[in-house]
């Protein structure tokens, strides 16, 4: 009997993902024998004909990571939507965004002239810039286009099933071909991790003040910290309150505050809204001067609580850009 | 809807013990105040998630009120407290997101201030008309036409082949 297929791709990513993979370690010869890998661009030979000779829904399953922000990434996105069964958001960008979603707060402009023109290492006098078609010695180049906006896997195509994380850690991914194979995965839409905040398998969770309150906040570089004490109440703005759980606290046990890049349990909508509403009411301070003065400690509110999350936000993106059609 | 007709549509939440009351008040005293504002009665302004006022936007209003008791009038003690700092932050993070700073009000409105209600609703309106519309949903559609050609190119290719579903389902944008 053909083992059931199995593939892996990656769109706006920084690779990390792929690493997660290959951090499965010897567990992948287990995934191996119970699985082939058809499509892996960044570890194996196939090409994207490969892919087209695959009937549709041929794939069991694509784990998909990185944002959605190039024409090609979309059309990628949707033959690899038809060709599997299950379409797998694997990681940050692809569930809700992640760090290249931060390129929301910026039109496609402002992007292009930093990257190619104003930015401190380039040398680009004729102000050269990538061209979507290009006619050199009587041949025609093709590039995808950039899109004006970022966005989550979920805002292009349905996805079926979102890994956490930046990255998913090895234990989740596994866990997540181990229900597939055996055939006992949540319901569609799931995030297959618990749904739960952070705090609850926190190792500080038992010294989380009852009553935080804040009279300033701190970036973990600007104070010496107590290992053993939770971040919030030494001032410092940790994530776990209103990011899920399910990394086992990885940062935390490295000595850094939660950056949330799990996202929101089930029941948030816009995990930088619930942050942001948790650490204010905290605030000690009742005159505005003062509160103004301890809100300071947080330079970049969106920055910091949408580090992982704007495009997949309530507002997506910075709603004074200019609309593609417009620019 | 044209340009001419549009008026601002203006959520308020308002805490029932203050400002509700006082809009109640407003109306049984008759007086005339601009009629764009949709009330929600909530029971302490420190129960105005930051979500609600995001979502607000995201659904198309074009402005969030915000009314709460005077400091040291909740009453809940703090509630009205918290919806301040979180006001003050919020403020900010709307600006970096492009977002009007009056397009989100807070007032302190105690429950006698029925005049109050008509004044700060009237300025309100004025400011965000004067501004236009926010628009978001308007918006929204518009940063994905850029994904339409793709979809129209990706929905053809597949006409000829097996239905599928997937293809046909809109992009959802909750």
């Amino acid at each position: 009997m053909p083992k059931p297929k199995i593939g892996f791709y990656w769109c706006a990513s920084c690779g990390g993902c792929e690493e997660a993979i290959v951090d499965l370690a010897e567990d992948i010869l287990g995934v191996l024998d119970a699985l082939d890998i058809v499509f892996w661009p960044c570890a194996m030979d196939f090409k994207r004909s490969d892919v087209d000779a695959i009937p549709d829904g041929g794939i069991v399953a694509t784990f998909l990571n990185g944002a959605i922000r190039t024409s090609e990434q979309e059309e990628m996105a949707h033959l690899l939507r038809r060709k599997s069964q299950y379409l797998i958001a694997y990681g940050s960008c692809a569930h809700t965004g992640g760090i290249p979603g931060l390129a929301n707060q910026f039109s496609r402009e402002e992007i292009m002239k930093w990257v190619f023109e104003d930015g401190p290492s380039n040398v680009n006098e004729a102000k050269v810039r990538p061209q979507t078609q290009w006619t050199e010695n009587g041949c025609e180049v093709h590039l995808p286009e950039l899109r004006h906006v970022v966005r989550s896997l979920d805002q292009v195509v349905p996805v079926d099933y979102y890994l956490p994380g930046c990255p998913p850690t090895p234990k989740l991914t596994k866990a997540a071909v181990g229900a597939l194979l055996e055939g006992r995965l949540p319901a569609k839409g799931s995030v297959l991790a618990p749904d739960i905040a952070l705090c609850d398998e926190c190792p500080r969770k038992a010294s989380k003040p009852v009553n935080t309150s804040f009279t300033e906040f701190k970036r973990p570089h600007q104070k010496i910290l107590d290992p053993n004490l939770c971040f919030l109440a030494q001032g410092v703005v940790c994530m776990g309150p209103a990011t899920r759980g399910g990394c086992e606290a990885l940062c935390i046990s490295g000595h850094m505050p939660c950056t949330g890049c799990f996202g929101g349990t089930s029941r948030v909508r816009d995990q930088g809204a619930k942050i942001l509403s948790s650490l204010c009411a905290n605030i000690a301070p009742k005159e505005e001067d003062e509160i103004d003065q301890v809100l300071a400690g947080i330079p970049d509110p969106v920055g910091t609580f949408y580090r992982y999350g704007l495009a997949r936000s309530l507002l997506r993106r910075r709603v004074d850009l200019p609309a593609p059609a417009k620019e | 809807m044209n340009e001419k007709q549009w008026t601002p549509r203006i959520v308020a939440f308002f805490c029932n013990w203050c400002t509700y009351t006082a809009a109640d008040l407003a109306g049984v005293s008759r007086l005339k105040y601009a009629p764009n504002m949709r009330v929600i009665r909530i029971m302490c302004s420190g129960r105005v998630d930051p979500q609600f006022i995001l979502e607000a936007f995201a659904k198309g209003a074009d402005g969030v009120l915000i009314g709460g008791c005077h400091p040291n009038d909740c009453h809940y003690a703090e509630g009205n407290y918290k919806m301040l700092r979180r006001f003050q932050l919020l403020q900010r993070m709307l600006k970096d997101m492009g977002i009007e700073e009056d397009r989100l009000r807070l007032e302190w409105i105690s429950a006698a201030e029925g005049e109050k209600v008509k004044t700060v609703m009237n300025d309100m309106v004025a400011k965000v008309t004067a501004m236009g519309p926010l628009g978001m949903p308007g918006r929204f559609a518009d940063w994905d036409k850029e994904m339409e050609h793709l979809e129209a190119a990706v929905a053809t290719a597949e006409a000829g082949q097996p239905a599928h579903s997937h293809s046909q389902q809109e992009v959802k944008h909750a």
